[in-house]
């Protein structure tokens, strides 16, 4: 029997050996091929007598099943080590940095956002978004707005004129979204509610006036919605935009000449820190104006207004960006200034809803 | 509208304090902008200087012993140093106690040692209480002043001063009385009744006048009297003291009775030095040219536009604006002649903003005097010149007026509900509009509403709505919920809002930053972008470099980016997506999304990282910059890149080899990009790398309608995709486009995409060669292919390639 011992040293001295996968798989073909040593004596074992198959065949089989397993053994291990040590090759630094994503770099300028947060709440009132031009005709921008002519209240609005046509026409840049209003009425039968984003302009600046800036405003038309409905919109409005849970406001008699009655409203708040606080407080500010549809600008929309009835508000979008996200001058909202713009505007992805929230 | 506490109390009766006062003007619509409760003033009183003694070590300083009353110090005399070199014995003037703050010289006294010596407050002088600009010395009392007493209360000082924020609409409360009338209709006390001035008169004032006019609605009355033997002297301190508190600079009686008269009744009145008059007033046009040197001592060239009052002299004032300076009334003044007039507002508000001239009597005229009152003015202006200055009145000589034709408006009571909700009942409404001075004629629910004179505002029943409500209170109005139009609101912007919306977000998910920029733009600029017509002027510009609106997205943009290089931020990407201007039509106005990339800022960040070699960037932006964020804005908006054609060459603003336009079909141009012309840049005066595009939003076609939301059926074939590579030696002006397009169409079933990813020219390939190099990616459908196939399918790719473009396959 001190053959397959003698064998079985010196292979399980060879695969011990066997440094590498390539070592360990010259062992097994030299031991398990073919030709290999085990294999041969393998192959003695027809040539047996059945005693001799009991006791030297098994021995012979213990022999190769030993061997096998010491190879599958030594192999595993070899290949762990190779594992081991590719890992180790490859491994980098990872504190050096990588690029940011787009999306996150880019921004949103807040007056795209507020508009966006503005959808929102009123999309979900039945509020669709109406728009217009900026280049106005007069009769638009005034007198179907019910300011006559020569109306003290007209250089209330410091407009913007172009140069008389041919005609001697003279075009105005839109002191107010309301030509929107009498787009709207000409275009679309009642009931309407419509909500008014976008550029006004007026000759003015300073750092709360900007000869460029933004209104919004809205317009209900209908047979029935008055003073109070109008009350519940803007109150509903005001909690959703600023979110907060309950916010105190007054309405003030005053004048528009497009409004009959016509309102200043102001919102209570905490003045007394850098930032204005909703909700709270015991200080007024003015936020918007409103008031019932004039029955003349209803005429100029074509409608009756014995008939129909409704009302309209309008208020500062860059104004109510400011109270809402603290940027101090308006007169940076039209810089461009890129530091400007990372700092108070909005990632693209964070889209203003009902369901996710209005800000994040 | 400024106006005192006191003024008010002469027209109203009431107990209100002063904060209720100012909370129910608010709450009538009467917005008070301001209070000087004048708590300032309170703390000084009036203190008599006892002995004024040389201070022991300093030669100008004296040690005042003042008797300040029992009040004060237990009524022992207080020790002060005071350095007034008027400073005296027997003089009686205004002290401040320490803890006082002295508004003049915004200091608030503490107990002082002045070289060793104690002071225990201070004798002020009128600049310390802001009260004149005089610092020569302290204030001296006269002698009989009450010592211990408020030294406000005997200066007039402690009457509080409101100012309100008057709407335009609102004539009737330019004067204190019209306020007091609103107030007392509000339940805040009884107007009081102004007893009819009664005076007698002599003979009939002499000067004829006329009104010689085309448009009789320009003058349409004209009250005028002669005053004689009048002594013009300063105003009583009194009348001094309210139109100082107000604002206003007393100048002589007669002079301070007009503006008394156009605060307290608002009824602007002039005075005419009847001596300076030289034959008839007569109320005309201005003749073209004609010249007129006014109160403010300025002369005004006049238009036939503007009404004037004018005699043998020529132009005496400009009606309802201002009085001329030539015949004023001064000290010397001994016969005046009283004016009181009518004029158009809107007249009187295009003469005003022509002229440049703003006066207390031009914002009453343009918002309406009440003309019922023009006589009555008159009547009482004379009896306050007969009270103050003496003088003899002669009769009014009174032309044009025709009366007041009263405005009526038929009311029904339940309009009140209709349009603000509130539950006011009619009884209340009649009271309310009785007390604001309208006549209520008729009973029940529908009735007739006279207009009161002063009243111009007044048109229909959605305004006496509004009186009934401001009245009976706006607080009143309970928030009322709208029905919702549908349970669950659908979609509510349009396609263009939709993209506008989608174009903002694609290109700031690319990692740049949306600007707002200015619509209006300086002309060179416009220009040079196609713009600067003349119907886009601005005749009014707020600035001369912000003058046309803008023809395109970029010149704003530009400037923008290099403004930002300026302050040392030169890797910036920025977008707008907003309005561009090609004519004044509504149409005209484009929705444009734009973008401008600087410097290295492309789409995967700016500057260097250490690994840019394997992952780009570092690399200045280039016209390809460009291109993916224009096709990323299409692509966002939902157009079939299939149908997107890029054809070679952009507007004269680009460079002319480094620029594309993006079509749709042979006519819809959707944008342009690329790299800018040189010259543009130049002009501009911005520098860098820098590439742009705009995306014309507005251009773009509706989606088609589609029947379903259903997407069609995924086929998936089941035999493996597989990629070849083709090279092909093409002339170096053949555009890799052509290369692409053939290949796709060499087999539109099998071949599903074609990628270029190699383009090399070197002398190599010959003089005036290029070589591009294609990944041609291939889905079998049927079965898998086999050598021959793909032999057929390699040679038609480079038999279509060779017919279109004259390329050969490369060896």
């Amino acid at each position: 029997m001190s053959d397959l011992e003698n064998l079985k040293t010196s292979l399980l001295a060879e695969i011990a050996g066997a440094g590498d996968e390539a070592a360990i798989e010259a062992v097994r073909v030299a031991a398990l091929g073919k030709k290999g040593s085990v294999s041969e004596l393998l192959k003695t074992l027809g040539t047996m007598s059945p005693e001799e198959r009991q006791t030297r065949g098994a021995a012979i089989n213990a022999l190769k099943n030993e061997i096998t397993d010491a190879i599958t053994d030594r192999k595993t291990v070899l290949k762990d080590a190779a594992i081991e040590a590719r890992l180790k090759a490859e491994t980098v630094d990872v504190s050096l940095p990588v690029r940011s994503s787009p999306a996150e770099r880019g921004r949103i300028h807040p007056i795209s956002q507020i508009v966006d947060e503005i959808t929102a709440i009123f999309g979900d009132m039945g509020f669709s978004i109406a728009e217009g031009p900026d280049v106005e005709t007069d009769y638009y921008n005034f007198t179907a707005l019910n300011f006559p002519e020569g109306h003290p209240a007209r250089e209330m609005h410091d407009t913007f004129f172009f140069q008389p046509d041919e005609n001697g026409e003279r075009k105005v840049l839109r002191t107010h979204t309301s030509p929107v209003q009498i787009r709207t009425m000409e275009a679309q039968k009642p009931p309407i509610r419509i909500i008014i984003p976008g550029k006004t302009y007026r000759q003015d600046s300073d750092a709360t006036h900007s000869p460029m800036f933004h209104q919004v405003e809205g317009l209900v038309v209908d047979r029935k919605s008055h003073v109070g409905n109008m009350r519940w919109i803007l109150e509903e409005f005001c909690k959703a935009f600023f979110e907060v849970d309950s916010v105190t406001m007054r309405f003030r008699p005053s004048f528009f000449p497009f409004t009959e009655p016509s309102f200043e409203v102001d919102i209570q708040c905490d003045r007394s820190g850098p930032i204005v606080k909703f909700g709270e407080g015991t200080d007024w500010m003015e936020i918007l104006g409103c008031g019932m549809v004039h029955p003349n600008v209803l005429r100029s929309g074509g409608l009756d207004p014995d008939e129909f009835q409704g009302f309209a508000w309008g208020m500062g979008l860059d104004r109510i960006a400011m109270l809402k996200y603290g940027m101090p001058d308006l007169r940076d909202f039209f810089n461009a200034d890129v530091r400007w713009m990372n700092h108070y505007g909005f990632r693209p992805l964070d889209m203003p809803t009902l369901f996710g929230g209005l800000s994040a | 509208m400024k106006f005192t506490l006191s003024w008010l109390k002469d027209h109203l009766e009431t107990d209100a304090t002063l904060n209720e006062i100012c909370e129910r003007l608010t709450a009538i619509g009467l917005e008070v902008e301001d209070v000087d409760d004048k708590a300032a003033y309170k703390p000084f009183v009036i203190a008599r200087v006892l002995s004024a003694e040389k201070h022991p070590e300093a030669d100008r300083l004296k040690v005042l012993m003042v008797d300040a009353g029992p009040e004060v110090n237990g009524g022992k005399p207080v020790q002060i140093v005071c350095g007034a070199p008027n400073a005296r014995a027997g003089l009686v003037g205004a002290l401040a106690r320490p803890g006082t703050y002295v508004p003049g010289i915004d200091v608030t006294l503490a107990v002082g040692k002045i070289r060793g010596v104690e002071s225990h407050g201070m004798m002020c002088s009128e600049k310390e209480l802001n009260l004149s600009e005089d610092h020569t010395g302290i204030i001296d009392l006269p002698a009989d002043a009450p010592v211990g007493a408020s030294f406000a209360a005997y200066a007039g000082l402690d009457d509080p001063i409101i100012e309100i924020n008057l709407t335009p609409n609102r004539p009737d409360c330019t004067s204190i009385h019209g306020i007091a009338r609103d107030l007392a209709a509000a339940g805040l006390g009884t107007l009081k009744p102004h007893a009819k001035p009664s005076f007698k008169t002599e003979g009939e004032t002499p000067v004829g006048l006329k009104i010689i006019l085309d448009d009789e609605r320009l003058c349409p009355g004209f009250g005028l009297r002669l005053v004689r033997g009048v002594k013009n002297g300063p105003s009583p301190v009194w009348m001094q003291q309210r139109l100082k508190a107000i604002g206003l600079r007393p100048i002589n009686a007669l002079v301070d009775i007009t503006n008394y008269m156009t605060f307290d009744r608002g009824r602007p009145m002039h005075v005419f030095d009847a001596a300076k008059v030289k034959g008839d007033l007569i109320v005309r046009r201005a003749l073209e040219g004609e010249t007129v040197l006014a109160l403010d001592t300025r002369e005004y060239k006049l238009n036939p536009g503007n009404v004037v009052i004018a005699d043998d002299n020529g132009v005496e004032s400009i009606g309802g604006i201002m009085g001329g300076e030539h015949s004023g009334c001064d000290e010397k003044t001994v016969d005046v002649l009283i004016e009181s007039a009518l004029w158009d507002p809107i007249n009187i508000a295009k003469s005003g903003r022509a002229l440049g001239i703003i006066t207390d009597a031009r914002y009453r005229f343009e918002r309406g005097a009440d003309p019922e009152y023009m006589v009555p003015g008159l009547d009482r202006t004379t009896e306050l010149v007969l009270e103050l200055c003496g003088g003899t009145a002669a009769e009014a000589r009174v032309v044009g007026y025709k009366g007041y034709e009263p405005k009526v408006v038929d009311f029904p009571f339940s309009e009140v509900k209709r349009l603000t909700g509130l539950e006011v009942s009619p009884e209340e409404s009649r009271e309310i509009l009785t007390r604001l001075g309208f006549t209520v004629e008729g009973s029940g629910e529908r009735v007739s509403v006279k207009v009161p004179s002063w009243r111009p505002d007044i048109d229909g029943k959605a305004d006496l709505v509004e009186e009934v409500m401001r009245i009976h209170g706006v607080d009143q109005i309970k928030p009322e919920a709208i029905e919702r139009l549908a349970a669950v609101n659908g979609r509510i912007l349009t396609m263009l809002q939709v993209r506008t919306r989608l174009a903002k977000r694609t290109l700031a998910s690319r990692g740049m930053l949306e600007a707002v920029t200015w619509s209006f733009i300086p002309e060179d600029q416009a220009k040079l972008f196609g713009g600067g017509s003349n119907s886009l002027k601005l005749a009014n510009p707020i600035a001369a470099d912000m003058s046309d609106m803008r023809p395109s997205l970029l010149p704003g943009l530009l400037t923008a980016a290099q403004r930002n290089a300026d302050k040392g931020f030169g890797d910036v990407a920025i977008f707008e997506v907003s309005g561009t201007y090609e004519n004044a039509t509504p149409e005209g106005q484009r929705r444009v999304a734009g973008g401008v990339r600087r410097g290295t800022a492309s789409l995967n960040g700016s500057g260097r990282l250490w690994s840019n070699a394997a992952k780009g960037g570092g690399k200045p932006v280039d016209v390809f910059d460009a291109k993916a964020d224009a096709l990323a804005v299409v692509e966002a908006c939902g157009l079939p890149m299939s149908n997107i054609q890029i054809e070679k060459g952009a507007p004269a603003w680009y460079h002319p080899g480094r620029s594309g336009t993006i079509k749709m079909g042979p006519k819809v141009v959707l944008g342009y990009f690329g790299e800018f012309h040189p010259k543009t840049l130049g002009a501009l005066d911005v520098s860098g790398a820098l590439c742009g595009f705009e995306v014309f939003l507005d251009a773009m076609p509706d989606p088609k309608k589609k029947a379903s939301r259903t997407k069609p059926a995924l086929d998936l074939s089941p035999f493996q995709a597989v990629k070849r590579d083709y090279a092909f030696v093409v002339a170096s002006d053949v555009e890799a486009g052509a290369i692409v397009k053939a290949a796709v169409t060499a087999d539109r079933k099998l071949i599903t995409g074609v990628n270029v990813f190699d383009v090399f020219e070197g002398t190599s390939l010959g003089e005036g060669r290029k070589s591009v190099a294609i990944e041609v990616l291939i889905q079998p459908v049927e079965r898998t292919l086999t050598d021959e196939d793909f032999e057929a399918l390699t040679a038609k790719i480079v038999a279509n390639v060779e017919k279109t473009t004259g390329g050969m396959l490369r060896a």
